[in-house]
């Protein structure tokens, strides 16, 4: 009998507390991140039921969702958001929860935050009400989003029902080519196999590609679990987790940190270990993405042209659907589209180097006439970072906004919008209709795709810019 | 939770893949507690931004305005996670799904709430769906007891849910008070994992 291992089942069983007869199990949840956008049902409903939090200290609540990213905003600056806000504060007071308000120095996306905190760590199970929680399963965790409802579970119980998912291991093999990143392999990959790919699976990115990835790259992959269905994406811990997780300020320290660098090297799959699902891709191949459509699975590499009508009438009609909504025609190019805005943030992509990776493309370049251009940092510690490197300079000096740390436009509640009609491109993870504000035209990709289409004012090759 | 046993009542055919969250429920229309979940439902594609009705849009239409059920396409409820996709359906009075699959945080947020996501086949889904569009009278019968679906449109149609969702879902009960039978449990894990896995349990720093 092979007794091998996979990375999901190892994560497992270490936080079974008990199999149920009907298939679920019993799961110990480590960590719990708690936001504006989802958590007031869950504190009210904790309140009904007259309990408290089971553990304090394995939950961590912060304002991402509505919280405005003006210069000088405090938690009034965004009318709509002022409710949840309030809501949130006094709850967090209430129960006395760590809680990161608008003025912290420490406050941001829950999913940026939480990693470069030391918050969340390898081998841990992670949950929060928020769909991109997987973005923290680059650390070697198994993180994935919650409803409401489960929210108040974790609450109360720290613990959750669920059935296991199935394993899916998608290795990203050749070599990256130089203009490609982490985001145009996740994206590619939903183009080839479709938004629905990963739906009842647990994901492992691995091969050559990933080993050679930075942490933050890593979260990039693991954030657009997601977007192909898959709840939980994560990746297994090597040196460059070990070392990232080190030195992080709520990070275990000295004798303990040795016990758990330990435990957390054992955090991979047994070499012949099986998975229920396996992908290979070749990522020589792969050209910068630019989605066309509004679904993450309408992509296409910026050298190609959009596909044709397809032939079936159902697929023929949501085709059509979305190149209207979108303005755009079967067959043609993206290259050359004027675009109205440039957002560069969200969970997906607003780390440090993705702030370097379009900085590199905005030095000594302008923001194209009559194009918006936005750059939220994840967090304000990464906006610290970027501002000791002066990249805030490089990217104001071009036109530029540079902004304090939230979700922004990406899910637009906090004012950040897209106008009705105006096409943006982004590094965001969703080109849903009216997700950037209604009306709104989204394309996705890399930051400095985002870059490069801000300075040219209409979707480029980052590869072909002319030299400044 | 409310429970859940048969379901008679009109349903809507929107047989479009890839129905997600935000088009559900979308972000700007839902901030405060003081507003009505129901009528915000799929508020981009019903309303004109002056607020009035599009007249195309299906819930507007009767007598689909009294929809009660929903017969959707693929992957249903994708996106992103938030359980308010449920609370407007469910405020709509709509508390049953009928799709050829559902996306996985929106099937649990369902079940959490006692709204039903029926799965049939891609097939089944698509002829219910256009049977749904051109009769006077869509009614459909979803019975969570025998686990068919029954409607004018042919013999009825099976279909399979988990033991312990359907259980929960006919008593209405709720999976908190399952949890929390289960904390002596959860007690006797933490006791042993603080030992194994202490940086787990460091306290936050103040």
């Amino acid at each position: 009998m092979n007794t091998a291992q996979t990375l999901v089942d190892k994560i497992w069983a270490r936080h079974v507390i008990r199999d149920l007869s009907d298939g679920r199990s019993l799961l110990r949840i480590d960590r719990q991140l708690i936001h504006d956008g989802s958590s007031r049902q869950a504190f009210d409903g904790l309140r009904r039921l007259g309990i408290g939090f089971r553990n304090r200290d394995q939950n961590l609540a912060m304002v991402d969702h509505i919280i405005s990213t003006l210069p000088g905003r405090t938690g009034e600056s965004h009318p709509p958001g002022r409710e949840r806000i309030h809501a949130l504060r006094d709850n967090a007071r209430q129960f006395d929860l760590a809680f990161f308000d608008v003025d912290s120095d420490r406050q941001g996306i829950v999913h940026v935050v939480a990693p470069e905190l030391g918050f969340a760590l390898p081998g841990t199970t992670i949950v929060c009400g928020d769909s991109h929680t997987a973005t923290n399963g680059a650390l070697g965790a198994l993180a994935w989003g919650i409803g409401t409802t489960e929210v108040m579970h974790v609450m109360a119980t720290q613990s959750l029902l669920l059935r296991k998912p199935q394993r899916m291991r998608i290795s990203f093999e050749g070599v990256l080519q130089p203009g490609v990143f982490a985001k145009d392999l996740v994206l590619h990959f939903i183009g080839r196999h479709g938004v629905a790919a990963g739906k009842g699976f647990a994901v492992e990115y691995a091969g050559p590609v990933v080993r050679a990835l930075g942490m933050e790259a890593r979260m990039t992959i693991c954030n657009m679990s997601i977007e192909f269905g898959a709840r939980m994406g994560l990746m297994a811990v090597d040196d460059t987790t070990l070392d990232y997780v080190r030195g992080r300020p709520w990070a275990p320290t000295g004798e303990m940190l040795q016990q758990a660098e330990a435990d957390w090297r054992g955090l991979v799959s047994d070499a012949d270990a099986v998975f229920d699902r396996e992908y290979h891709i070749d990522c020589s191949a792969i050209h910068p993405q630019v989605t066309w459509g509004n679904t993450p699975q309408d992509i296409i590499g910026i050298d190609q042209t959009l596909p044709g009508l397809p032939d079936d009438p159902g697929q023929r009609e949501a085709m059509q659907r979305s190149l209207s909504y979108m303005g755009l025609a079967p067959g043609q190019r993206l290259e050359g589209l004027l675009i109205d805005t440039a957002f560069i943030g969200s969970c997906t992509n607003s780390r440090l180097s993705d702030l370097q990776a379009a900085a590199e493309v905005v030095r000594g370049r302008k923001v194209a006439p009559g194009v918006t251009a936005l750059v939220v940092p994840g967090s304000m510690a990464v906006k610290a970072a970027a501002e000791g490197l002066g990249l805030d300079r490089v990217f104001t000096e071009a036109g530029f906004e540079w902004r304090n740390a939230g979700c922004s436009m990406c899910v637009a509640s906090n004012g950040d919008m897209v106008r009705p009609g105006k096409r943006s491109i982004s590094t965001t993870n969703r080109n849903f209709q009216d997700r950037q504000g209604p009306g709104s035209r989204t394309h996705l990709a890399s930051p400095a795709m985002v870059a490069a289409a801000a300075v040219s004012g209409h979707i480029t090759d980052v590869r072909r810019l002319p030299a400044v | 939770m409310q429970s859940f046993t048969v379901l008679t009542g009109i349903a809507a055919p929107m047989a479009q893949d890839n129905i997600d969250t935000d088009a559900i429920t979308p972000m700007a229309a839902g901030r405060s507690t003081s507003v009505d979940l129901g009528a915000m439902l799929f508020n981009n594609a019903r309303y004109h931004a002056d607020g009035s009705e599009k007249a195309e849009f299906i819930l507007n239409i009767p007598p689909f305005r009294q929809s009660r059920i929903l017969v959707a396409g693929e992957n249903f409820g994708c996106g992103s996670s938030r359980e308010r996709a449920v609370w407007s359906l469910m405020a709509f009075g709509i508390s049953c799904v009928i799709a050829p699959s559902f996306a996985d945080i929106f099937n649990d947020n369902a079940f959490q709430n006692g709204l039903l996501p029926v799965v049939l086949g891609k097939a089944e889904c698509a002829a219910l769906a256009a049977w749904l569009a051109q009769v006077p009278d869509p009614v459909v019968t979803v019975d969570l007891q025998r686990c068919v679906v029954e409607s004018g449109f042919g013999p009825p149609m099976r279909f399979e849910v988990s033991a312990e969702r359907r259980a929960a879902l006919l008593e209405g009960l709720d999976e908190i008070d399952v949890l929390l039978r289960m904390q002596p449990d959860n007690d006797i894990f933490e006791a042993q994992d603080r030992l194994n896995h202490p940086w787990i349990y460091q306290p936050i720093p103040a």
